[in-house]
């Protein structure tokens, strides 16, 4: 791998820039927007948040899981279980509650699927997340396969005061931006410490770091147990948001999808993650709308618009928007 | 469970081991000479149901049906490795992922396309109809006795093709070191194709001698995709031998899951992948 290569961990001026004026829009957007656009635009910074999740697993660490989305599942249905049948409940300890509850099983998990490498970790991880499906899909109890109602999203009151009113699509629009903001901030800053060094030299050689002494098991786990956990928080919003959780979200083509967003934008950075997460669902909405050209109807057919992008694009573009930049930079550079 | 319950259980168990071996064995292979991860492997089992379907309402006949459905999926088979796959074998895992799941995707449109998106059933022909009685109220149908006969046959087949012959001597030598194979003169590039193929051939039949018993329906092929490589990880990947020995312990785990612990069936044989991880992490046989 050559120092080009190195992810874009550096983030350019230029793209630096860009990212703060893409940060702008965002906070005025629920001013521009309408409702509808205000609540998809809300989706894609949740998907953002659930790929950069990932990211920290394959951009940094190297590890191709493929069932990262059942801990995204799993955050949604943790909250669907929580809300009790009459009323909301409080976002202050149920969404701590269901970090916990994530970073205890992605221990557990994690302490067996990263036993495997290579392409065994690829087929252990989506066996693992088809098991999970597969629970919830089979038992009526845990939803079946019509999946869970959450009636009432969860309220931000302390004792009587309401800081924010999760109930509206605009607050809310708010809360999930910060809290993308923040954990980007957070994993950009995880990245360069001693730990994402440690993280990034086990993606590029792990002998070598395992000879210098890094005990690089308890590294690749403790990334697997953080990205899951993050991933929960966005499943957790992703419940908030639609008041519905379907095994569909846990299943194997989730894993995929996220994958493919954090390729799409470039992986390894976050930034590329919250790029390709954007890119990819607007792409999906497009390909969904697009209009009837005489007898045939192209939205209807969007899966297969879908998958051929997947396929061109991991054809000829296979490092994504991000990698394209840094080819066009490099060229300009030299 | 009495003595003959448990008897058709068994043999059900063996028909869907067998079953699920005709399509790890493609994977395996796949895997074991071209290092291709092909998680569109499950839509060359769907392909295969719906030509089944469609051939027999057009040519009147199940047996015509599968001669000609063969070589069609063969012949798609060659096509998709030529055009697509065979860029894959040097890249990434991680890409060859990405690629086969969209690949997924376009498999899954055209058939809506092709074919809609009903359930279909194919009529077990005439001629395998019957059923053995085994006591008064109980029988076992002969279909299903055949299906077992057809992957066995092939399983049989491929055993002899790939130990027995200068074929399968190449083939073996490919998966065992690639570059120096190519460089005492075998053209790989035509091995590839040809195990490529092969692999599609073998899904293709499965879902196709399938579908009169488990009937023809959209994503068909993801939920035999994930089980196949189930498969896989527990016989160790690019073993033949090893995907025979977990198919049929595979299909033992599901069936009787199924019948003594129906809840919790479907999570079964991902038990006992996990298990067999923490005992033999890189599966039952070393290719």
């Amino acid at each position: 791998m050559s120092t080009v290569r190195a992810n874009l961990e550096l983030l350019p001026r230029g793209l630096q820039v860009a990212l703060l004026l893409g940060a702008a829009c965002l906070a005025v957007f629920p001013f521009a927007g309408s409702d509808f656009y205000t609540q998809m635009v809300t989706r894609m910074m949740i998907m953002g948040i659930f790929a950069m999740s990932f990211d920290l697993l394959q951009g940094v660490t190297g590890l191709v899981s493929q069932g990262h989305a059942a801990f995204f599942g799993l955050g949604g249905y943790a909250l669907a279980f929580l809300t009790p049948a009459d009323g909301p409940i409080s976002i202050w300890w149920t969404l701590p509650l269901v970090v916990v509850g994530i970073t205890a099983l992605a221990l557990v998990i994690g302490f067996l699927v990263i036993r495997t490498s290579g392409i065994y970790f690829i087929m252990v991880t989506l066996a693992i997340s088809q098991m999970i499906f597969h629970l919830f899909f089979d038992n009526k109890p845990l939803g079946g396969s019509d999946g869970l109602y959450i009636n009432f999203r969860p309220t931000a009151s302390l004792f009587g005061w309401i800081p924010i009113d999760l109930e509206s699509r605009r607050s809310f629009y708010y809360v999930v931006l910060v809290a993308m903001l923040l954990i980007f901030a957070f994993l950009r800053r995880l990245l360069w410490s001693p730990f994402g060094r440690a993280l990034a030299g086990i993606r590029v050689n792990e002998h070598r770091m395992k000879a210098i002494g890094f005990n690089t098991f308890a590294y690749k786990l403790a990334a697997f147990t953080l990205g899951s956990a993050l991933a929960g928080i966005a499943g957790y919003f992703y419940g908030m948001l639609n008041g519905l959780v379907s095994p569909e979200l846990m299943a194997f083509q989730m894993s995929a999808l996220v994958l493919m967003m954090v390729v799409l934008g470039g992986a390894g950075n976050f930034a590329g993650a919250i790029l390709g997460a954007f890119a990819f669902e607007l792409m999906l909405f497009i390909f969904k709308d697009l209009p009837t050209v005489g007898p045939v109807e192209l939205g209807k057919h969007w899966q297969l618009w879908m998958g051929l992008f997947i396929v061109l694009l991991i054809s000829f573009a296979p490092r994504g928007v991000l990698g394209v930049v840094e080819r066009l930079s490099a060229r300009k550079a030299a | 469970m009495d003595l003959t319950s448990f008897l058709i259980q068994l043999l059900n168990s063996v028909q869907y081991g067998l079953l699920l071996f005709m399509l790890a064995a493609g994977l395996t292979l796949i895997f074991g000479i071209m290092n291709v991860v092909n998680l569109a492997h499950g839509s060359f089992y769907m392909l295969g149901a719906y030509l089944a379907w469609s051939l027999t309402a057009h040519l009147g006949s199940f047996a015509e049906a599968i001669v000609v459905g063969s070589v069609l999926s063969i012949v798609f088979g060659i096509v998709l490795e030529k055009v697509l796959i065979r860029h894959y074998y040097e890249r990434d895992h991680l890409d060859q992922v990405l690629v086969t799941f969209g690949l997924i995707y376009v498999f899954e449109e055209l058939r809506a396309m092709l074919w809609g998106v009903d359930v279909h059933g194919v009529a077990v022909p005439a001629l395998l109809s019957q059923s053995l009685p085994l006591t008064e109220n109980q029988a076992y149908p002969v279909y299903r006795l055949f299906m077992s006969g057809v992957c066995l046959a092939l399983a049989l087949g491929l055993y002899l093709v790939i130990s027995k012959t200068r074929l399968g001597m190449r083939i073996r030598a490919g998966a065992f070191n690639r570059e120096m194979t190519e460089s005492l003169g075998i053209n790989s590039s035509l091995i590839s194709s040809i195990v490529f193929a092969l692999g599609v051939g073998l899904a293709a039949i499965a879902g196709m001698i399938a579908a009169p018993i488990s009937s023809v329906y959209p994503n068909m092929g993801s939920d035999i995709l994930i089980t196949c490589f189930v498969v896989v990880v527990i016989g160790g990947i690019g073993s033949i031998r090893g995907a025979m020995v977990a198919s049929i312990l595979v299909g033992l785990v599901d069936t009787f899951g199924k019948v003594l612990l129906p809840s919790a069936a479907g999570m079964m044989v991902y038990l006992l992948m996990a298990a067999m991880l923490l005992w033999k992490p890189e599966g039952l046989f070393k290719p």
